[in-house]
């Protein structure tokens, strides 16, 4: 295959037309190799998942070059979706409120005319540690955090080589989120999985990826190896900024920021 | 410190199939103007806690409590009249699932101002001013475009801050928020987080702050009640979480990510038995 396993040049997506027309996402390039963990993150609103949904194919209204293992994003490539998932940020809008897990898990299988059905559901739901007693259950029954987890369940079914992952863990506790961490690393190590995590959590970038790209106003305003942000060494003035909001609630910087906006 | 709210012995029950589950086991407390701060593992039925009070439960959940009152109304007891006049006016509920609870046919800004013209009794055009001043009041960039938009149409983020923008129309003396920040970047957060500090502080509001950001919690509250399967294990002062002494809140410490770290492994609970009752 060679070359970078996902590749954005000058990604350009702009919602609305006239007047209200929003450029979300206003030249972005970024390159990530096979195997690694990409990091995204950025003020609400920047364009994170909007750079996601164009990769994933869910947006078709951009312009820029976008290729995934080869394939370029823009020709819908009938491969595309068994190579990349997505796991959505918000748990409650991905699951159809009137499927179970079940079907939820094994629908991806059936659409690919995968065998094993319920052994790889059984697999999937051991996976992210929920019990046999979830599979017949419907969301509702579910609390938020397990619904994110089925929701990872469902977009290892197809067994992808790359992963976009929306705030992935944003709406779980911080245990499941150790044991969802600890698992995308493992699968990543013994898969060759490739990331792409966006996160406003600093810290579970520096613990999950190789790389980073910091956005905001939909620009990438600096890219940087994790190292550098362990070392806390950020150039630019709005990264300092999400460095310093990550170390807890304080009224007299939460100040200081309001001054800045 | 007069309790705004006081809590006794709740119980939240479904009942299933397989029998009843408990979800809700027992809890008490009481709340002043404070900023009180739930935490706990996923399902260990914060959000149900929170929902409780409002009296705002799924159909198939039974509630009961020794005492629920709020400003010396028995909420147990109170009607259905009395509770619509409570809720959304006095006490406010950001739900953790902005979207869900946003209406999808209305945009953003209609639906504040349509609060903002229930609630103060005014006018078209000032219900307009009060929610183009809320959506600015929440961090959000550029009101005038956020307005016209419709639900999915926002971040995640966004989604969040309108919820919040609309929970405070009306002022309420206790805000219960769900996972309020949990999709928003951390400064933004900080600044949310910032406006409902402002409103405890000044205008003496209430604040149950549910979240799952250990860290966060401890930074930002005064209080922290830790839930483990439905029961409060642990209640220690916000500042002292970190030398908190129940091994399940140590364990929830233990496994979140820090940067500049680089342990491999995050260690994850090995649940003990013995917390279920003790
Ligand atoms: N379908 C849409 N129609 C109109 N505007 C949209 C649409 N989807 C996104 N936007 C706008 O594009 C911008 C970027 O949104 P996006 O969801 O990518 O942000 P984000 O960086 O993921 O933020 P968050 O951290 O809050 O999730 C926002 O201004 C948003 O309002
Ligand atoms: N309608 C329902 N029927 C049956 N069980 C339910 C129902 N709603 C919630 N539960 C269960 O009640 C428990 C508590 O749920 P709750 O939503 O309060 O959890 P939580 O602490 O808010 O979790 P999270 O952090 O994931 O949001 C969970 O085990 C959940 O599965
Ligand atoms: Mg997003
Ligand atoms: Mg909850």
């Amino acid at each position: 295959m060679g070359g970078p396993a996902i590749s954005v040049r000058d990604l350009f997506v702009t919602f609305g037309k006239g007047a209200d027309a929003v450029r979300a996402v206003r030249g972005v390039s970024f390159d990530v190799a096979e195997g690694e963990s990409f990091g995204l993150v950025g003020e609400s609103g920047s364009g994170k998942s909007t750079v996601l949904r164009a990769l994933a194919g869910l947006n078709r209204d951009w312009t820029g070059a976008a290729s995934i293992a080869g394939l370029d994003v823009a020709t819908r490539d009938a491969r595309l979706p068994r190579i990349a998932q997505m796991v959505f940020q918000d748990p409650y809008a991905s699951l159809h409120p009137r499927h179970t897990v079940d079907r939820v898990l094994s629908e991806p299988l059936e659409i690919h005319g995968i065998a094993e059905v319920d052994r790889r559901v059984t697999q999937a739901l051991e996976d992210v540690g929920l019990g046999p007693a979830f599979r017949f259950r419907y969301p509702n029954q579910l609390s938020g955090g397990q619904r994110q987890r089925v929701a990872i369940a469902r977009a290892l079914m197809l067994q992808p080589r790359v992963l976009l992952l929306d705030e992935p863990t944003s709406a779980l506790d911080v245990s499941v989120q150790a044991e969802i961490l600890n698992l995308l690393k493992r699968l990543r190590a013994t898969q060759r999985l490739t990331m792409i995590l966006v996160s406003h959590n600093l810290a579970v970038v520096a613990h999950m990826c190789d790389r980073l790209a910091v956005m905001s106003r939909g620009i990438v305003v600096e890219e940087m190896d994790v190292a550098t942000l362990r070392r806390e060494e950020p150039k630019v003035p709005y990264t300092r900024q999400l460095l310093l909001a990550s170390k807890g609630y304080d009224r007299a910087v939460a100040a200081r920021m309001t001054n800045e906006d | 410190m007069s309790a705004l709210l006081e809590v006794e012995d709740l119980r939240v029950t479904f009942q299933t199939p397989t029998g009843p589950f408990r979800a809700v086991r027992g809890v008490s407390f009481a709340l002043g103007r404070e900023r009180l701060g739930i935490v706990g593992e996923s399902g260990s039925g914060k959000s149900l806690t929170g929902r409780a009070i409002m009296r705002l439960l799924p159909a198939n959940a039974r509630l009961e409590a020794k005492r629920l009152a709020f400003d010396g109304v028995d909420l147990l007891t109170a009607s259905s009249r009395t509770l619509r006049g409570i809720r959304g006016a006095r006490i406010s509920l950001v739900l953790q699932d902005p979207k869900y609870s946003l209406n999808p046919v209305m945009t953003v800004g209609e639906q504040i101002a349509e609060a903002a013209r229930i609630h103060g009794g005014i006018g078209a055009a000032a219900a307009r001013r009060k929610a183009l001043e809320m959506i600015a009041a929440v961090r959000i960039r550029d009101p005038e475009r956020v307005y016209r938009l419709y639900p999915h149409e926002v971040s995640g983020g966004m989604g969040q801050r309108i919820m919040i923008a609309m929970m405070l129309v009306p002022e309420p003396d206790l805000l219960i928020a769900d996972e309020p920040t949990s999709a928003l970047d951390v400064t933004v957060q900080m600044q949310v987080l910032a406006i409902l500090d402002d409103l405890v502080r000044e205008r003496g509001m209430g604040l149950i702050f549910i979240s799952h950001d250990l860290d966060l919690v401890a930074s930002f509250c005064d209080r922290v009640l830790v839930m483990y399967a439905g029961r409060v294990v642990e209640q220690v002062a916000a500042r002292d979480l970190a030398s908190a002494t129940h091994p399940y809140t140590q364990g929830l410490l233990k496994s979140l990510p820090r940067i500049g770290d680089d342990r491999a492994e995050l260690p994850t609970l090995s649940r003990d038995p013995a917390w279920l009752e003790g």
